[in-house]
């Protein structure tokens, strides 16, 4: 359903994008992870036509986003990270100029409306002025503005930025419940691993390049085992420390110790015996897809 | 057709909606012009001679109001939505200038209602003739609001705009003192600002003095600049962006 190639985005000599290329089947919900600034916003920029490729080809629903705009929007619904709705209008005046956007009309753009007010559970609010209505009540307006057209693909940039947990798992099962009753392909970009972790596959990107991809599962696979985090004084000694005496090769950043290793709870107890008053406390959790993040990268997402 | 026009019409009545659910618009619009109107008018003891400028002035500051809202709109607003639409572009410009023009033109009437005050009767036939003309006025300073705002990433560059190019251009504009009397290169100025001759057909048409440049040729300039700006707003508006546009 999208198909990317070798896409690459300078902004005069600034790269953003560099050789990215992955490809999204029909149906599935797949998710751009990566921290702000790692070339999500560029992308979605342009996936959602606003933008021209430097280099690359993309294409929607069989069309070029670059030679031909109009066919692919006619194909795509856009959720911005940044509200687009008019705050004087009503939910319902808001969504009748979408429609109008897309040459809907009449009785077909009512029944639309109607269906989507429905879906996204908008209908006791559609004569509320938007700029009355809550944080999660505006993103499911601009779900629902973004569906009228009944678009193949939903395009949703850090849709559930600013909103509280419980808006957001709200989100996350209207976006499921799309995919599955609607069969329409989305993509999302988060900087968020809950949300991340609920695509059917993701690519992390780091400074515009692609660092892995593939299902949240096989992600967290490659790391075998658990993950230790220690906190010390000084992470460059006991990572040495560590090497030397367990002969496995940790990662050091600020403060902390980042060990990947099987039976993670025999580990601590040996290490913690091993460096008496270096550790200043001690985790352990199955490996997350930050974890994956900081060892193809050596930077956090968040 | 109705993919071009629908959207243009949807943007224009979005505006007026806009503007009725906000009235108090109106009188921040309104109410400065007319302040500087009678503080100057009185002082020199001639209304009738700033009573044009000051309604280009109202007209100019809805526009400009209107116009700047495209900065912000396009970052964080509907023109986001629009950006990602199969609506033409040309469609957007259409509506949004159509929509804006008519906000500046319904300001500019309301300003009419003080022409009494200049000395000024107006039959009501004679109504049709300035209300054309304020409505040219408005879609003229719209249009140029919508190429000065397209390319701005923020409104402190507006402002910085509205006050070096604007405001000037207004000044001499025959708005506070005639072409006949004016000096040097002011006068060069003058006769190369299109706003001259939007005044004069303001004051040709209201029967006040200074009606210089001649009616035909003031109709005409002033015509010719709002659709070159129109073709011009289409333009820029239809141009691929390599860099982001919101």
């Amino acid at each position: 359903m999208i198909q990317v190639q070798n896409l690459t985005h300078r902004y005069g000599d600034r790269v953003a994008l560099s050789k990215v290329s992955f490809e999204v089947k029909k149906g599935e919900i797949f998710g751009l992870l990566g921290p702000n600034g790692g070339g999500k916003s560029t992308l979605f920029r342009i996936l959602s036509t606003m933008m021209v490729p430097t280099e690359g080809t993309v294409t929607l629903a069989g069309h070029d986003v670059v030679r031909a705009p109009a066919a692919v929007r006619r194909q795509v619904g856009v959720v911005f990270q940044t509200q687009s709705l008019d705050k004087a209008l009503t939910v319902e005046e808001n969504l009748r100029a979408q429609g109008h956007l897309h040459g809907l009309s009449g009785a077909l753009l009512t029944g639309r409306m109607q269906a989507a007010m429905e879906k996204l559970g908008l209908s006791d609010r559609r004569k509320d002025l938007v700029e009355t209505l809550s944080g999660g009540l505006r993103r499911r307006i601009e779900i629902a503005k973004a569906l009228l057209h009944k678009p193949q693909v939903l395009l949703m940039d850090e849709a559930s930025t600013g909103l509280d947990p419980a808006a957001r798992r709200d989100l996350s099962r209207h976006v499921e419940s799309l995919r599955s009753e609607e069969g329409v392909t989305i993509l999302l970009t988060s900087h968020i691993l809950e949300e991340a972790d609920r695509c059917d596959r993701l690519v992390l990107l780091h400074q515009g390049s692609i660092v892995a991809q593939g299902s949240p599962q096989e992600l967290r696979s490659r790391i075998g085992g658990d993950v230790v985090v220690l906190e010390t004084g000084d992470s460059a000694s006991l990572a040495a420390g560590i090497e030397q005496r367990f002969g496995i090769k940790p990662a050091a950043r600020d403060g902390q110790v980042r060990v990947e290793i099987p039976n993670g709870h025999r580990f601590i107890a040996e290490v913690v015996e091993a460096f008496p008053g270096a550790i200043q406390s001690v985790g352990l959790h199955k490996p997350t897809l930050e974890d994956v993040f900081v060892r193809e990268t050596g930077a956090s997402i968040e | 057709m109705s993919s071009f026009f629908l959207p243009a019409i949807t943007l224009w009545q979005r505006e007026l909606v806009r503007f009725w659910r906000q009235k108090s618009r109106v009188l921040g619009v309104v109410a400065s012009p007319l302040v500087f109107w009678l503080l100057i008018g009185y002082g020199s003891n001639d209304l009738a001679r700033f009573y044009s400028g000051a309604l280009v002035l109202t007209v100019m500051f809805s526009a400009i109001f209107s116009t700047i809202s495209i900065i912000e709109d396009r970052r964080e607003g509907f023109l986001l939505s629009m950006l990602v639409s199969p609506a033409p572009r040309t469609s957007m410009v259409l509506g949004k200038i159509a929509g804006s023009a008519t906000l500046a033109w319904i300001q500019g009437l309301i300003f009419l209602c003080f022409a009494p005050l200049a000395g000024v009767r107006v039959d009501l036939v004679e109504l049709i003739p300035i209300a054309a003309a304020i409505f040219l006025i408005s879609f003229t300073l719209t249009g140029l609001g919508f190429v000065i705002a397209w390319r701005m990433d923020s409104t402190s560059g507006f402002h910085a705009i509205m006050n070096l190019l604007l405001v000037p251009m207004w000044m001499v504009s025959g708005s506070l003192f005639p072409m006949a009397t004016a000096h040097g290169f002011v006068k060069w100025i003058m006769w190369v600002n299109p706003l001259t001759y939007s005044i004069s057909l303001l004051n040709f048409t209201l029967h006040l003095p200074n009606a210089t440049p001649g009616p035909m040729e003031s109709l005409i300039v002033t015509a010719a600049f709002g659709l070159v700006l129109l073709l011009l707003s289409g333009v820029m508006a239809a141009q691929k962006a390599t860099r982001s546009a919101a």
